[in-house]
């Protein structure tokens, strides 16, 4: 540990995490960087996105994140060198690989892995220790049920466990939703922390037929907040589930709910949370992305902090929004287990006065794994190693998914699509999950899994026009880009293989895609028919489920013998700081 | 439309909910409504035909309206089904006589118009179907004067990232 040690130590001084303070990081052991100054009255805990990830993983961050009209050059969406010199983080210092791509894979050699639950739970246990008894809560912001081949089979029942040793007192969802209303409800009861979801709510159908809900009169399919009280002090932690399920995933699995933004019912509660119960600060934990967490910290008053998640962006700092209120503080916590939030509350009667906040990385090579937890994966896991831990290829380069456009593992995915299911072109979701093998570093089954494990992975073989894949490709564009945070829906392009195109991003739906080409460079014909592979359709499909299309490709050892390059050409967008030009 | 058989707390509460006015979009037969509520007046029979939205609410109207955040119009950013769009609309304005709702990217614009009787609630829900991503305007009339409030419904064929 010598050596990883002194580089740990390098970046541990830094001033970034902490509004205004540097984060103070003395003594001889490098876990020290976990000392934080005491500061405020109530501490509260906060993981997102996790996806499942049980044992520790390499995660690399976007190098294209790109923001457009008021959103350019703003966090979350700056990468590399943009990023580390807005948050202070030096270059060669363990947090540049935490949160950024930068040099990426000479890092990932020096400081290892990142999360893991068992690691994840000794922090917890340390940072709740620090500030006593009842003075710390623990909120998990969702996608914590989805992302791997053991949550899959378990329809997230395995997660249910870790939480509850964990000890996450409240959550809300997006995956979650995806194993159906029954599965759900199955998990919650075991669940012992609290379900939250302030906009979710029965259709109009459902209410007709008497369907459960929390609440009958509102139709609210959950309970909305939980009250905390922390130390001497009130805390509403209010739940925003994704508000887009029903659309970005196939209606099936909710068809009596209908979600939403639902920022109106949003201000009632809190201004009912104010009023009527006296509460001493208000937080949301939200699954709407940081770019819909921004606008709605603008709209929404009553709200301190806002602790987000949904679009996977890492960032050190709060982001301070103005509002007819006040001032509401909005963060977001990464993804796949690498990071924990602290953040901590300076509270007086009524209000806030001030915070503190850490987005800490989980280094797994700095912390000592809790053993009851690490008992707990082990025995969840067991069921499954035989099957899943056979080495079944090596790839000669990184593998990873995350970028606006594109990314070596699912130009590995289409491949595989077009190659079994005999198509001239691929399409693969922009899932933001999903984690990175270094080169070099053999794949699994469960490592297949862990970019395809979901409860809809059939996969398609259909005919579709050149004027068709233009329009779907507009689309999902359109759901990245559109001026309008609440009109985006999160998550990244679809992944096209055997297809090239021009994008330009600040364009109007309709005219950001441009130039589509067949991988042979042939244009596009708008009206000629073209043989599609894809899978994760909101339709029902039929296919085998993808995993086993990727897991055959694999093993015929064919995998690497394709040139990998991203086929997208950007336009208009030259010196956005979102791009680091590389992938 | 209305008659409740026997109390449920349910029913009750979608009727709340639903519209205060005397009619209720709840199938998805926008013309059928407005047409029995205006029996008393000229079915507006020249502006359903209208293809822009303009067109639709100079037919209707005869006059413009003026945007006024006195008109809340509640409609999805996203629809979840482009073919059942639930959308309201309610108004602190006095004096209203009739409210209409007009789908700008639909094959013919004017989806509902309602006649408002004296004395009652002015509010109203509905479900449009929209084509595809579209403008959709709320028009109120009140003492003689147009009032509207617009919103972008997107139809999207659905997917995702997260």
């Amino acid at each position: 540990m010598g050596i990883r040690r002194r580089d740990f130590l390098k970046g541990a001084g830094l001033a970034a995490a902490t509004l205004g303070l540097p984060r103070l990081a003395r003594g001889t052991d490098t876990a020290s960087i976990y000392d934080l100054e005491r500061f405020g009255n109530a501490r509260i805990l906060h993981i997102t996105d996790t996806h499942a990830q049980l044992n520790p993983v390499y995660f690399r961050e976007p190098s294209v994140n790109i923001g457009i009209g008021e959103m350019a050059g703003r966090p979350p969406h700056l990468v590399g060198r943009a990023f580390l010199e807005r948050f202070g983080i030096r270059p060669d210092s363990a947090d540049a690989y935490a949160f950024t791509c930068f040099e990426f894979e000479k890092s990932a050699g020096r400081f290892g892995k990142l999360g893991g639950f068992a690691h994840l739970k000794t922090l917890v246990d340390r940072l709740r220790a620090d500030v006593g008894e009842r003075r710390s809560l623990l909120v998990d912001g969702g996608d914590l049920w989805q992302g791997t081949g053991l949550a899959n089979a378990m329809q997230g029942r395995d997660m249910v466990e870790v939480a509850n040793l964990l000890g996450i007192e409240a959550m809300t969802g997006h995956w979650e939703f995806t194993y159906g209303e029954q599965a759900l409800r199955d998990n919650l009861e075991r669940f012992k922390g609290e379900f939250l979801a302030q906009n979710v709510f029965l259709t109009e159908e459902a209410a007709f037929n008497d369907a459960p809900a929390f609440d009958k009169a509102t139709g609210r399919v959950f309970k909305p907040s939980v009250i905390k009280e922390i130390g001497s002090h009130r805390v509403a932690i209010i739940g925003q589930a994704f508000p887009y399920v029903p659309i970005a995933h196939p209606k099936k699995f909710t068809p009596d709910w209908t979600f939403g933004i639902r920022e109106e019912e949003l201000q009632k509660h809190v201004d009912a949370l104010r009023g009527t119960d006296k509460v001493d600060a208000v937080i949301l934990l939200s699954h709407n992305g940081m770019d819909v967490d921004l606008k709605l910290a603008s709209r929404v008053t009553g709200i301190d902090v806002i602790l987000g998640g949904h679009t996977h962006d890492a960032v050190p700092q709060p982001i301070a929004v103005k509002n007819a209120g006040g001032t509401t503080l909005v963060t977001n916590a990464g993804s796949n287990g690498k990071f924990l939030a602290v953040l901590d509350l300076a509270i007086d009667k009524g209000k806030v006065s001030d915070v503190h906040y850490h987005l800490l990385p989980v280094y797994s090579e700095l912390l000592k794994p809790d053993p009851a937890m690490a008992e707990l994966i082990g025995r969840l896991r067991a069921p499954h190693v035989t099957d899943w831990s056979a080495k079944i290829a090596t790839p000669d380069r990184l593998l990873y998914r995350r970028g606006n456009f594109s990314g070596p593992m699912d130009e590995l995915i289409c491949t595989a699509l077009r190659t079994e299911l005999d198509a001239e072109i691929a399409l693969s979701p922009g899932f933001r999950w999903g984690v990175t093998a270094l080169s070099g570093q053999a794949l699994t089954m469960e490592d297949v899994l862990a970019e395809t494990a979901i409860t809809y992975p059939e996969t398609y073989v259909q005919e579709m026009t050149g004027a068709q894949i233009k329009d779907v490709l507009e689309d999902v564009c359109d759901n990245l880009f559109n001026a309008d945070p609440y009109y985006q829906q999160g998550g990244d392009m679809v992944r096209a293989g055997g297809l090239s195109y021009t994008c330009t991003p600040d364009a109007a739906i309709g005219s950001r895609i441009s130039e589509l080409r067949l991988g042979n460079g042939k244009a596009l014909n708008a009206s000629h028919r073209y043989k599609i592979a894809g899978w994760a359709s909101v339709n029902d499909q039929r296919g085998a489920p993808v995993w086993d299309v990727v897991g055959k490709y694999l093993r015929s050892g064919r995998m690497l013998q394709e040139r990998l390059g991203s086929g997208v050409m950007l336009k208009g967008v030259d010196g956005n700081p979102g791009i680091a030009g590389q992938g | 439309m209305t008659t409740t058989p026997k109390p449920h707390p349910t029913r009750r509460l979608i009727l709340q909910g639903a519209a205060s006015v005397a009619l209720l979009g709840l199938g998805n037969l926008p013309f059928a409504a407005p047409a029995r509520a205006a029996a008393n007046d000229k079915y507006p029979e020249e502006a359903f035909k209208q293809k822009s939205e303009a067109d639709a609410i100079k037919a209707l109207y005869g006059k413009t309206a003026e945007p006024s955040d006195k008109v809340k119009l509640d409609a999805p950013e996203i629809a979840e089904n482009g073919g059942v769009v639930p959308i309201s609309v309610t108004t602190t304005l006095d004096k209203v006589t009739s409210i209409s709702f007009f789908v700008a990217e639909n094959p013919f614009a004017l989806a509902a118009s309602y006649k408002i009787p004296d004395g009652t609630i002015p509010a109203v829900a509905n479900r449009l179907k929209m084509a595809r991503t579209t403008r959709l305007t709320a028009i109120v009339e009140a003492d003689g004067k147009l009032y509207s409030a617009t919103k972008e419904v997107k139809v999207t064929v659905g997917g995702c990232g997260g």
